[in-house]
């Protein structure tokens, strides 16, 4: 046939527009995904360290702040917040622990990742210091107890009289040395 | 010039780059997977006849849910649409045969590796998939048996095939028609298939993206979907309903096109509002691409964006009605006669759309919350997608199995079997519905005591709609021994289109020489 040089650049043209589609779901996907997410605060989401500033602290409204703890599938491990709740006026820092112990007798390392609701809270929630930052080895019937630092911002909507921490605690033991302290 | 098939079976079959032998051998496979993957289908409602567990174990059920649905999805209607196109699709835009013949062979002897490497992994340690035939993630990946890499590399190969398959399909019709058959002229099932192609090759790609980050996820230590190391598992259900939503109008588009040369055959009228069909066409291609998380209204998503995916998906509702209303409107006044095509296809139209009005309801996302997976989503999906696919590729190989074979099939069979099949199926269906409004969930291989009669009912259905089934196949294998012999090209009186203007049987070569359309 004659037409096949067309065929072929159609073919070409295709094949291309197929891998773009491919490279658009593994490598645009996620980070849109990630991006969309905080842009908007869904996902419940915190950012990363922040870097106290100046700011006042706006002591004519009180939020209840709670902290809510959950071992991910079946890691062995205490994991509770030694307080529940605690009032806080927004831009005052204020700091809680949580306390974990190794049950097992084996070296593990975990990760807690962090979540707060409700959604348009998360972007107003700032950990100056988290054990979240960083992932937490404890050795064998070892315990610890872990510090986090925050402030609510004085921006956060007035709508919002009460927010919850949550962290769900992850087994990585075998994912290191995958390196996962960056994550927040 | 022109010369016959090759006399050695092996050779004729394994290295044909015809487009009719290729068509066949993706409508037998397509039949032997459909065969299969209604076994699945009998083994589950076995089970759910009776409360208790009485056959097999949990965790079988479960991989017979997923392997049924994987199977029905992408072995059985998918593979028999692609067959009905490279039959068809050269015969109706007067071509001598699709544009890419070789990678025509490749595409297809792709899909029975494929569908081994998939079905082997039941007989494995550990057994098949179990995750359901969406395959969230972690249950796809931190909780999967280790068989989940033969499932990957099997879709892998599936979407190959399907890319592959696509793109010949678009350069054919694209390059290959005949003088004077412009694009507004090309019969509407090569219309629907070409935006189906489009719509596979944008993304099929998205799917094979998804589970190559599921292999990353399980052997790579990467968190894609591991919120332990930074991922998120409701991505997974993005990508993958990225995906999965267009891949539900890749289904029915073609049945769409199918129908849409069926109905005016049998209303001997030309189709009504040839053109506000094709737009409709790719106004459902394009709103399908904008409305997939409708899908997981229950993943906590804000109220704006559920408001935007309800609103979107409603939308849908306008050019499908467009279709409906002109395939009612072709009937309308037009001289009809019931053959089993026609029977089929009217059945289509009635419950496709019943299926649509439960897919309204799903829409609307307050309401979502109740029916989420549930039965009544089990039992809208099949009403689309049994009463709409699978009626309408039934109805197409009635309606062309006489030019394809130069022999008749037996009315009096082919009614009978879609009286069965009809009845049969609302048995099966209609009482899902009743089971998912009271609450039954979906994926489980037991339930509570109220829920039995109704599932007794649905398995009953379920066997006899097996059985209409077996009917088909010896309908079909009888019409190909020993029907009755026609020659006549036009087969059908009333129907229009380059196929019917070759010779009944089709030779194996047909439009070696473009026809003038004018």
């Amino acid at each position: 046939m004659s037409r096949t040089s067309t065929h072929g650049g159609l073919l070409i043209k295709l094949l291309m527009g197929a891998v773009a589609m491919f490279a658009f779901a593994i490598f645009v996907l996620p980070p849109l995904y990630d991006l969309f997410c905080e842009v908007t605060g869904i996902g419940g989401k915190t950012g990363g360290a922040y870097t106290a500033s100046e700011i006042t602290i706006d002591t004519s409204r009180k939020v209840e702040v709670q902290f809510v703890a959950t071992n991910n599938a079946t890691i062995p491990w205490d994991f509770y917040p030694t307080e529940h709740k605690v009032f806080v006026h927004p831009g005052e820092s204020r700091e809680i622990t949580f306390f974990a112990r190794n049950k097992t007798s084996n070296d593990m390392v975990a990760q807690a990742i962090p979540n707060v609701l409700p959604n348009n809270a998360a972007d107003y929630f700032h950990k100056t210091e988290c054990f979240c930052f960083n992932n937490q080895p404890l050795g064998a019937g070892e315990q610890a107890e872990l510090a986090v630092v925050f402030v609510l911002d004085p921006d956060l909507p007035v709508s919002v009289n009460a927010v919850t921490l949550s962290y769900t605690l992850f087994d990585i033991t075998d994912r290191i040395p995958m390196q996962v302290s960056q994550i927040q | 010039m022109a010369h016959g098939p090759s006399q050695n079976f092996f050779s004729r079959w394994l290295f044909s780059t015809n487009h009719k032998d290729i068509g066949t051998l993706y409508l037998w496979f397509s039949f032997a997977m459909f065969l299969l993957g209604g076994f699945f289908a009998m083994v589950i409602r076995a089970e759910l006849f009776q409360p208790g567990m009485q056959l097999i174990k949990p965790e079988f059920f479960v991989q017979m849910t997923t392997m049924h649905g994987l199977v029905m999805v992408f072995g059985a209607i998918m593979p028999a649409f692609v067959g009905l196109a490279n039959w068809m699709i050269p015969m109706m835009i007067g071509a001598p045969d699709m544009a890419l013949p070789r990678m025509n062979n490749l595409s297809f002897w792709i899909l029975p590796f494929a569908f081994t490497i998939l079905t082997s992994t039941l007989f494995m340690e550990g057994g098949g998939p179990n995750f359901g035939w969406t395959f969230y993630a972690p249950l796809s990946t931190t909780y999967a048996p280790d068989t989940v890499n033969y499932f990957i590399f099997g879709v892998h190969m599936m979407g190959a095939s399907s890319i592959m398959g696509s793109i010949n399909i678009i350069a054919t019709v694209m390059n290959m028609r005949a003088p004077g058959m412009t694009y507004m002229k090309m019969p509407l099932f090569v219309w629907t298939w070409v935006i189906t192609a489009f719509l596979l090759v944008a993304v099929m790609p998205v799917l094979a993206g998804a589970v190559t980050m599921m292999l990353m996820d399980i052997n790579f230590g990467t968190s894609f979907f591991d919120a332990a190391g930074g991922g998120d598992p409701v991505l997974f259900q993005h990508v993958f309903w990225f995906f999965g939503h267009p891949e539900v109008y890749i289904i029915i588009l073609p049945a769409f096109g199918v129908v849409s040369q069926i109905i005016p055959t049998f209303s001997r009228k030309p189709l009504f509002g040839y053109s506000s069909m094709v737009y409709a066409t790719a106004s459902i291609a394009f709103l399908s691409f904008i409305v997939w998380a409708h899908h997981m209204f229950t993943v906590g998503m804000p109220i704006a964006g559920e408001l935007y995916f309800m609103y979107a998906t409603m939308l849908i509702a306008v050019p499908t009605g467009v279709k409906v209303f002109n395939w009612i409107t072709t009937m309308y006044k037009g001289a009809l006669t019931f053959e089993t095509p026609m029977l089929f296809s009217i059945a289509f139209v009635i419950l496709f759309t019943f299926g649509g009005f439960t897919g309204m309801m799903l829409s609307i996302a307050a309401a979502d919350t109740q029916y989420h997976d549930t039965y009544f989503v089990v039992a809208h999906f099949h009403y689309v997608m049994v009463a709409g696919a699978v009626f309408s590729g039934t109805a197409a190989v009635y309606y062309w199995l006489p030019k394809w074979c130069g022999r008749m099939y037996d009315e009096t069979m082919g009614k009978v079997q879609f009286w069965i099949a009809f009845i049969a199926f609302n048995i099966t269906f209609m009482p899902q519905h009743f089971l998912g409004l009271a609450g039954m969930p979906r994926r489980y291989s037991d339930y509570g005591l109220q829920f039995t009669d109704w599932n007794m009912v649905s398995s009953i259905g379920a066997f006899l709609y097996g059985g209409a089934q077996l009917l088909f196949l010896y309908n079909v294998i009888r019409t190909i021994g020993w029907g009755k012999p026609i020659d006549d090209p036009q087969v059908w009186e009333g129907a229009e289109g380059l196929e019917w203007t070759v010779p009944t049987p089709a030779p194996f070569h047909t439009f070696s020489t473009p026809p003038v359309v004018k």
